[in-house]
């Protein structure tokens, strides 16, 4: 089946996420719920394990410290934010309290990427994952449907020291056929060598593989690479699977700064002479327009259709594209 | 105000703490000179008298927690550590220089040291976090946070007070070295705030206050704490900077000094004065 066929998933990843955390505090009496009235878990039944849920309040830097002391006491904390708050506002007691002592609190933050769509720049996180990537310690995990949030949050779940998950606000389409993933491996999606597409997170996954029907219909041998985590990143396996490869395109709802093209440009250059690359990501200024997230990505190129035409303006200086995202040309 | 503690055996212990923070800003890093010593009887209270902790086992999952949020005085905690026996105090010769554990801010491979702190406003959310593990456990455990009070101008503190406040915690107990100064000046005169006790009240605290120097008064106060039901507690302890120093004693000056050895001799000379004064 083509990825123009999906459809979106009966639950978010975060419903997902929920319900995963409540059949784990079922059975591991070390884990605790620590939420900052994000809403996520009105209504949840935690069962025996109510006493280990404790909201907070709207307080994400005292959420972070709250959490190391736990986890520090032997505790499994799971903190609830947005993205936003858990790597901007909150960063220096994620920084110090967490990373630094190497603690194991599972940061599970909603909302990554510009998935608050029109609640505006406020809320969305374009940064986070640079933030993240450049401190010590941190696993970082972006799962990109719902069998691999649960998959990722297993994986997760015994980790010695802390844990970043990116998730997202609403149901975004399945994606069949994603092999599920293990954490720390770059894993092979689409078997083409020619041009090959690295991707992270649900939206840029769709679009990565909308892309590859597009080239493979205009006969451009294209292969797509899953980047699910972002560190530690899977360096061998990049360059293992970019070998002999004319062009490698990165593509990731996040600004260019710091993210997955940041980590793919590193080790490409390290493992020099290697493919050209392009990186399809947020331009470098705040998402200023209206509208969902779908919409806001498509309009500066992140889907099938400016994937596919980065793609033939790398590899033809003269096509229509013009080597730009058509982003640039909306107004 | 100010008065030498009652008991002989803890005011010894409080000039061997004092001589130690003295000789260590004679280092070649120099050290927070003034805040380590305003703390000083504060820690002499809380780990010889109120602290139920065993040096030969600081993981003892029954122990109170300590947390130094106002880690500047890290030599002062070091050398509390190394005196109540958690490792040997000739070890604090070494501070400042390449090699040593002893950082200036505390660190987690020091016995003793739960977390590291130093990043002002930390602390007590930290502290909240013990808490509530002990809570969870069922482990009848107090934690302690010790915080300056130019660190009360980090919102940070503020936000965790509140969450420590609806959260019932009441097996925190916070305690302020008030010693009025910071780096550049009077608290109150930059930022405050002011009046301290009345501002935690109005966070949910129950609060007490104290003369930050007299062991007795401090251990008594916080050997009864939680004062009130449901309510964490905080206890303001006036202190001066600097305290048993002359040279610097409630001098801004002396914040961070890296004393030459005419200058040791002087300090060492006041310590002995201060120790002796009736």
């Amino acid at each position: 089946m083509t990825i123009a066929e999906t459809r979106p998933a009966p639950v978010s990843a975060r419903t997902a996420y929920r319900d995963w955390l409540l059949a784990r505090m079922a059975t591991d009496p070390r884990v605790v719920c620590l939420d900052t009235d994000t809403g996520l878990f009105t209504g949840a039944d935690f069962g025996p394990a109510t006493g280990r849920y404790l909201n907070l309040g709207i307080a994400e830097h005292a959420l972070m410290g709250v959490a190391a002391g736990l986890a520090a006491s032997g505790w499994r904390p799971y903190v609830n934010t947005m993205a936003a708050f858990a790597a901007a506002r909150a960063v220096e007691a994620v920084k110090i309290d967490i990373a630094y002592n190497a603690l194991p609190v599972r940061i599970v933050a909603t909302h990554g990427g510009v998935a608050a769509g029109h609640l505006g720049p406020t809320h969305h996180a374009l940064e986070d994952l640079a933030v993240l990537r450049a401190l010590p310690n941190v696993t970082i995990a972006v799962p990109a449907d719902v069998p691999g949030t649960t998959a990722l949050l297993d994986a997760t779940a015994e980790l010695p020291g802390p844990a970043y998950l990116r998730l997202g606000r609403k149901a975004t389409p399945e994606l069949p056929g994603l092999p599920v993933p293990r954490l720390g491996e770059l894993q092979r999606v689409r078997p083409g060598r020619r041009v090959v597409l690295v991707a992270t997170g649900p939206l840029p996954v769709l679009a990565a593989l909308g892309a590859e029907d597009l080239l493979a219909a205009a006969g451009i041998e294209t292969g797509v690479l899953h980047a699910h985590t972002l560190k530690p990143f899977d360096g061998p396996a990049l360059v293992a699977q970019t070998a002999g490869a004319e062009l490698v395109v990165t593509v990731e709802e996040h600004w260019a700064a710091g993210g997955l093209g940041s980590a793919v440009a590193e080790v490409l250059a390290e493992a020099a002479p290697g493919p050209r690359l392009v990186r399809v990501a947020v331009p470098d200024e705040f998402v200023g327009t209206v509208g969902g997230q779908e919409h806001l990505l498509a309009e500066r190129g992140i889907d099938a259709v400016g994937v596919a035409g980065r793609v033939r303006a790398a590899l033809d200086p003269y096509h229509p594209a013009g080597g730009q995202p058509h982003a640039k040309e909306t107004p | 105000m100010n008065a030498p503690t009652a008991d002989p055996v803890l005011a010894d212990v409080a000039l061997r703490i004092r001589r130690h923070v003295v000789d260590a800003c004679a280092g070649p890093e120099g050290g927070h000179l003034g805040g380590s010593l305003s703390c000083t009887d504060l820690l002499v209270a809380l780990y010889f008298r109120v602290l139920r902790v065993d040096p030969a086992d600081p993981d003892h999952p029954d122990r109170d927690v300590f947390l130094l949020s106002k880690g500047h005085a890290a030599i002062a905690l070091y050398a509390t550590l190394a005196e109540r026996g958690f490792f040997d105090p000739a070890e604090l010769a070494g501070y400042g220089r390449p090699g040593s554990r002893l950082m200036a801010h505390p660190v987690r491979t020091v016995p003793g040291v739960e977390l590291p702190t130093g990043s002002l406003g930390h602390g007590l959310a930290l502290g909240l976090g013990f808490a509530l593990a002990g809570r969870l456990s069922g482990v009848d455990r107090r934690t302690f946070v010790l915080l300056g009070d130019g660190e009360l101008q980090e919102g940070s503190v503020w936000e965790a007070a509140l969450v420590a406040a609806a959260q019932r915690a009441d097996r925190l107990v916070a305690i302020v070295d008030a010693n009025g100064l910071q780096l550049t000046g009077a608290v109150e005169d930059i930022g405050g705030p002011q009046p301290i006790g009345e501002r935690w009240a109005g966070f949910g605290w129950a609060v007490r206050y104290v003369d930050g120097h007299d062991t007795d008064a401090v251990a008594a106060a916080l050997d009864t704490a939680p004062w009130t039901p449901g309510r964490p507690s905080v206890l303001v302890a006036r202190t001066v900077k600097g305290q048993g120093v002359p040279m610097v004693a409630g001098k801004v000056a002396g914040h961070y000094a890296t004393l030459s050895p005419p200058l040791h001799a002087r300090a060492v000379r006041g310590l002995r004065g201060a120790g002796e004064r009736p």
